[in-house]
């Protein structure tokens, strides 16, 4: 098997497309995609459902062909090498997918023994993990709460220690304190020297990952460290508050220098129009410059994106 | 009549000697956005399945839209409106067929479906996407279009269970817009949701903790009660104290 030598990367997408046929419409899944992922890095995709995330980890992980392009996973073209790529990734899918009439213990047992290895074998890496829902090994998966499914699911990715770890959406639907636990592990995982790629709709979680890939209707937006992306961002924005937030959102709209206005929880973001120097903010409208968030550049490049 | 679309006593539900409800209490006004927040196995889907009449109590009091949770709850169904991130159209129908289906269900004449169908159409700017199916529609257009569909016969309520998850921050926001066209109109909105900026865009928030309400209040006086910048801060100090492992 040929393995392609790369020092530094452990992903490496090149110009990949995939389309899909849907009734009689085409879809264009992923657009001529191209990135790298650094060894031992953090990686996120960041895009809201329908960008094309799953395609993509279904591409990497060998299990969808595509139309056009190379990939290489780990040093391992995706499709000539898909044997040795399958032994050494570890894929959480969106859904859930384990077997749910088997218990907490038969499932991971059951992965082990795919990968020709035991828990025993592997245990300190998922320990911090899998300890979390050992007092309830003899549950059957089926019946678990989300929290400890996802807590299974990752144990069961992992058994096999594997160098790279696809985590599809893992955050999705899980209340705010359960997502920050998800991501300490994550940081843990990565300590452990694993590539990890990970994909999310929550803008935010964007700040937790080395490098980001900002990701919409199959095409990559963006690409750099989540502090490059929002502080290369050009344009001014000022956070507004008044009396009537509603009120304030379509009179905001209709200001000469705001190019866009949107809301922003507790606040109204203001996009400054480039060439605007004066700025004339009402009487009891609080305004203040603030440094924009990934999700501003997200909302920034949809809208160019777009047009 | 009165001005309280949602009236909750001491509402329990328990399953096996396991309280997943205990004795939550509060009112909902009309016209009012109400967040309904808490963590996953919290409690909020088993409170939000006896508030729309799927589910019985096991103890305390409760009336929706007027109607007694115990005693009336077809017409509860009749006078609410549902939709979820998870479930909410048939992919395999097309946006018409879904719109026909969900009016039939609620006893909605053909002739004002006919006419209903247009307007909502041309809101959406969705004419030419009419007869696609569903399946085939972005994220953000379904979710969209799935609400319009649980308000299309002009409940007096509209529960919305994770609406935005997963949809793109344009979107989201565009959704939130619809939300407030709806109180407009003078629908009552039950939401929940995990993004805690749209926490911010509700009128009181109501955040649950191991089957129990722990916190009741604008976002504004529970950012000055717990002393926080944002909701954000809010929901992880008061959700961090949750004892139950889900």
């Amino acid at each position: 098997m040929e393995k392609y030598h790369s020092e530094q990367a452990s992903i490496v997408v090149s110009s990949v497309s995939k389309s899909y046929t849907s009734g009689k419409t085409v879809v264009k899944a992923l657009d001529n995609i191209s990135f790298e992922v650094e060894k031992g890095s953090l990686f996120g995709l960041i895009g809201p459902d329908g960008a094309g995330k799953t395609t993509l980890f279904r591409i990497l992980t060998s299990l969808l062909l595509f139309d056009k392009g190379k990939a290489l996973v780990d040093g391992f073209d995706v499709i000539s090498g898909y044997k040795e790529i399958r032994k050494r990734i570890g894929y959480m899918p969106g859904r859930f997918s384990l077997y749910a009439d088997l218990t907490v213990q038969e499932n991971l047992n059951f992965f082990a023994s795919i990968f020709e290895t035991t828990i025993d074998e592997n245990y300190d890496l998922i320990k911090g993990i899998y300890a979390q829902i050992e007092p309830f090994k003899n549950r059957r998966a089926g019946k678990l709460s989300g929290g400890m499914k996802q807590k299974l699911a990752l144990s069961c990715a992992l058994i096999h220690r594997p160098s790279v770890l696809f985590l599809d959406e893992p955050t999705t639907g899980v209340d705010a304190v359960s997502r920050k636990e998800f991501w300490d592990m994550l940081k843990g995982l990565k300590n452990e020297g694993i590539t990890i790629l990970v994909s999310t709709p929550y803008m935010d979680e964007a700040n937790l990952c080395d490098k980001v890939a900002l990701i919409q209707s199959g095409s990559i937006l963006n690409i750099d460290t989540p502090h490059n992306i929002t502080h290369t961002f050009s344009k001014t924005i000022y956070r507004i508050k008044g009396r009537d937030m509603q009120a304030l959102l379509l009179q905001a709209r209709q200001w000469d220098f705001a190019e866009q206005v949107y809301p922003f929880g507790e606040y109204h973001h203001a996009v400054i129009r480039q060439q605007s120097t004066e700025l004339h903010f009402p009487e009891g409208v609080e305004a203040s410059r603030i440094h924009p968030g990934i999700e501003d550049v997200f909302i920034d490049l949809m809208r160019n994106h777009d047009q | 009549m009165t001005n309280k679309a949602i009236i909750v006593e001491k509402l329990s539900k328990t399953f096996n000697g396991f309280k997943a409800v205990d004795e939550i209490s509060f009112e909902v006004g009309r016209g009012e956005i109400f967040g309904f927040l808490g963590a996953n196995g919290a409690g909020k889907t088993t409170a939000m399945k006896m508030l729309c009449g799927l589910s019985m109590p096991s103890s305390g009091k409760a009336t929706v839209a007027g109607f007694d949770i115990y005693q009336e709850n077809e017409s509860i169904k009749k006078n609410i409106g549902y939709m979820s991130q998870k479930f909410s159209l048939y992919e395999d129908l097309t946006i018409r067929e879904n719109i026909r289906f969900y009016a039939g269900i609620y006893g909605i004449r053909p002739d004002i479906i006919k006419t209903k169908t247009v307007q909502l159409l041309t809101q959406l700017s969705l004419e030419k996407e009419a007869d696609q199916l569903v399946g085939q529609l972005p994220l953000g257009w379904k979710q969209k279009l799935a609400f319009s569909v649980a308000i299309f016969h002009d409940p007096q309520i509209v529960f919305l269970d994770e609406p935005t998850g997963g949809v793109d921050p344009i979107t989201r926001r565009d959704f939130w817009n619809m939300i407030y066209d709806a109180t407009a109109k003078g629908i009552t909105v039950f939401v929940t949701t995990h993004y805690m900026d749209e926490a911010e865009y509700c009128d009181r928030v109501s955040i649950m903790v191991d089957g129990q309400i722990d916190a009741l209040d604008t976002p504004g006086n529970l950012k000055r009660l717990y002393q926080a910048e944002s909701m954000d801060q809010v929901f992880l100090q008061i959700a961090r104290k949750a004892k139950r492992t889900e």
